[in-house]
């Protein structure tokens, strides 16, 4: 029981991580019609920035700053200098350019910091672990991850529906057109998206390089996942993002547990670690097959 | 006849190199410098070309060539090594599925292979050839060693854990072949995982009175920093993929006091490691690992033999290798009948260093003079 309630926060965790990665992404793809493959490096780029800053300053939370600040800077330097010849291109044209784009953050960071992972850690007050009620123990940083996630998403809500950013915001994502007849500047609004989307990105990259490793190639696995959980939600919905990241989350976590201990019950130990390990890994992309065969544009999709 | 006569002219500048340079010896290095695990390629080149220069020897020529970590892209470096520039030794492959696509055609075709690292099961035992030898480890090694040491220490409910993928399944085996007793549990996690949270909970639920992972690489990393913060107190032991002082330098404090098992110490103490690590901290400026101590090995290996044989005199050559008459790094050296070492496997302790940082200090023996247990297999 008390494994299933850690794995149910372990899902949370890695659920609000992946929105922050998951709602730039696809923010992306409903305002401005955008595929970018490049989601993944601006999550790298946070994570080195912030261990940079964090390695010279001494503060993490300085660090963090940075790291986003600096997401949000190289997002919107490659909106203004890639992005932007690519709105009116096809999309396979638009994956082709932001894969190009991986190719050139990896290779870059490669050449610039080598290929050694960076050392970053969380700050010493959020190091170690804590009763919860109910005396389960668990990491301080992970809840502070829970928190941070909630934090922005309930941010991303009210900037959404509160704010005259957010009002174009969802002018841009169901009129395109439309919003720049009517006098929006509609390239500083992308712009803007691109890199808040970005910075977002960033924000995931340094708080989870702190836990994992800040190294480079470091943002591909999770912009599948991020991918996944669009798909999933629907893709131009956040809260398609929000619903689908925490449902990717849970599922991927307790499925890694739960499933060999399920073919253990009919095979021998080794044997079920085997298979319910490979079954675990493929659980997502079933799940994502099965949302998708009932319905086709995901839970949430937007421009219905 | 145009063809012909260029063909002919062609022939004539060949046969005319080849007798300028009869005594040349070139040895092709592929290895992986650059993508995942490039720090291994990177050090096992650097702790090579270390023993090459200090040997003082201007015909042996070295050629390298980064593999990326491509099956693919090494198979086909190593016929350009063999065809276009005809070299006379290969060696370098780090990884154990790279080596598979590389090794079994090389040999055949009469090249010689020496490995600095890869050590797959197959080819120590079904797949072995008189012209394939391994200076650093067959893979089972480390891990059987660190099996052995623990049921020695008397630890009894051992959970084990390593990615699931061939070189992860047979760390497991392995590991399990020497403990000779029940793991509470094994734990397959995915190739390049990153997030541990789900596997420390299933540790933390479980009755298991130490921990055994193989993690190579960020895997490792990732791994040991989500450790410390999780509160689960066991004694950590692994294989030294996962304890190298570039790994341990990036986990910082979560590795101290893991226990691993390694075939080489920096603080090992003879004469030729002595030298070797001030040589290479004074070269490169940094802290020799385990892979370049087994690049430098492999390196002084060859011009052992070379000293004796030229590689083109095969019979006299592989006879020259198998006596392995150089001071390794490693204390003793010898091959068993399947090219593979018999040697000392080490256990260290990650330790803080003297600049605050962590480093490995060499505890004792784990297991003397092991040997894998796939020779029996091996008809040469």
């Amino acid at each position: 029981m008390m494994l299933f309630i850690e794995q149910l926060i372990n899902g949370l965790q890695l659920g609000t991580m992946l929105f922050l990665m998951a709602s730039g992404l696809t923010l992306v793809f409903g305002v401005m019609g955008l595929i970018n493959l490049a989601h993944g490096s601006f999550y790298m780029v946070g994570a080195y920035a912030t261990a940079l800053a964090t390695a010279t300053t001494g503060s993490f939370l300085v660090g963090l700053a940075s790291g986003i600040a600096v997401a949000a800077a190289v997002g919107a330097l490659v909106e203004l200098i890639v992005i932007r010849r690519l709105y009116h291109r096809p999309h396979l044209d638009q994956v082709l350019a932001t894969f190009a784009l991986i190719l050139i953050f990896s290779e870059g960071t490669r050449w610039l910091f080598g290929s050694s992972p960076l050392w970053l850690n969380p700050p010493s007050q959020l190091a170690g672990s804590v009763t919860l009620p109910g005396g389960l123990r668990y990491p301080i940083y992970r809840l502070v991850i829970i928190a941070v996630g909630i934090t922005v998403a309930v941010g991303m809500y009210l900037l959404i529906t509160r704010t005259r950013l957010g009002m174009r915001i969802r002018a841009g994502e169901s009129d395109r057109e439309m919003i720049g007849a009517l006098g929006v500047n509609i390239a500083r609004l992308y712009t803007l998206v691109f890199a808040l989307g970005a910075a977002l990105a960033g924000l995931a990259g340094a708080m989870v390089g702190a836990l994992q490793s800040v190294q480079v190639g470091m943002g591909e696995p999770v912009l599948i996942l991020a991918f996944v959980v669009i798909v999933i939600g629907g893709i131009g919905s956040i809260k398609g993002a929000l619903y689908g990241a925490i449902l990717v989350g849970v599922v991927d976590t307790l499925g890694r547990v739960f499933l060999p201990a399920f073919f253990r019950q009919f095979m021998s130990p080794s044997e079920a670690a085997g298979v319910g390990s490979a079954i675990a890994a493929m659980l997502i992309y079933i799940m994502m097959a099965a949302i998708l065969a009932f319905k086709p544009k995901g839970l949430f999709a937007a421009n219905e | 006849m145009k063809t012909l006569a260029s063909v002919g002219l062609g022939l004539l500048m060949t046969a005319t190199m080849a007798a300028a340079q009869a005594d040349e010896v070139k040895i092709g290095m592929i290895t992986t410098l650059s993508g995942g695990g490039s720090h291994l390629g990177v050090d096992v080149r650097d702790g090579f070309m270390l023993a090459i220069e200090r040997s003082g020897r201007d015909n042996v020529r070295v050629l390298v060539q980064d593999d990326a970590n491509r099956p693919d892209l090494a198979r086909s470096l190593s016929n350009e090594f063999m065809q276009r520039d005809n070299v006379d030794i290969l060696t370098g492959i780090i990884f154990s599925n790279l080596a598979m696509a590389v090794v079994p055609a090389a040999v055949r075709q009469g090249t010689f292979y020496i490995s600095p690292n890869a050590g797959p099961s197959d080819l120590a035992g079904r797949m072995c050839h008189e012209n394939y030898f391994n200076a650093a480890y067959q893979n089972d090694n480390l891990h059987g060693a660190m099996g052995a040491y623990m049921r020695e220490q008397g630890f009894e409910r051992p959970i084990i854990l390593a990615p699931n993928y061939p070189a992860g399944t047979d760390a497991l085996a392995g590991f399990k072949h020497l403990y000779e007793g029940e793991v509470v549990g094994e734990i397959y996690t995915q190739m390049g995982q990153t997030d541990y949270a789900a596997e420390i909970a299933q540790i933390r639920a479980s009755d298991a009175d130490s921990l055994f992972f193989f993690l190579p690489g960020g895997m490792g990393i990732s791994f040991m920093k989500q450790w410390e913060n999780s509160g689960v107190e066991l004694p950590v032991f692994g294989a030294a993929f996962s304890f190298d002082e570039t790994i341990i330098k990036a986990v910082g404090s979560a590795a101290i006091g893991a226990m691993n098992t390694s075939l080489w110490a920096y603080d090992l103490d003879n004469e030729a490691n002595h030298a070797f690590v001030e040589g290479f901290r004074e070269a490169y400026n940094r802290m020799p690992t385990l892979y370049a101590a087994q690049g430098y090995d492999t390196a002084n290996l060859i011009l052992s033999a070379l000293e004796k044989a030229h590689p083109s005199e095969q019979d006299a050559f592989r006879e020259a290798l198998r006596e392995a008459d150089f001071d390794s790094v490693r204390g003793e050296f010898r091959f068993g009948p399947n090219h593979h070492p018999i040697q000392n496997i080490y256990v260290r302790e990650v330790v803080e260093g003297d600049d605050g940082q962590p480093t490995n200090r060499l505890i004792g023996i784990a297991v003397e003079n092991i040997q894998d247990i796939y020779h029996e297999q091996c008809q040469m």
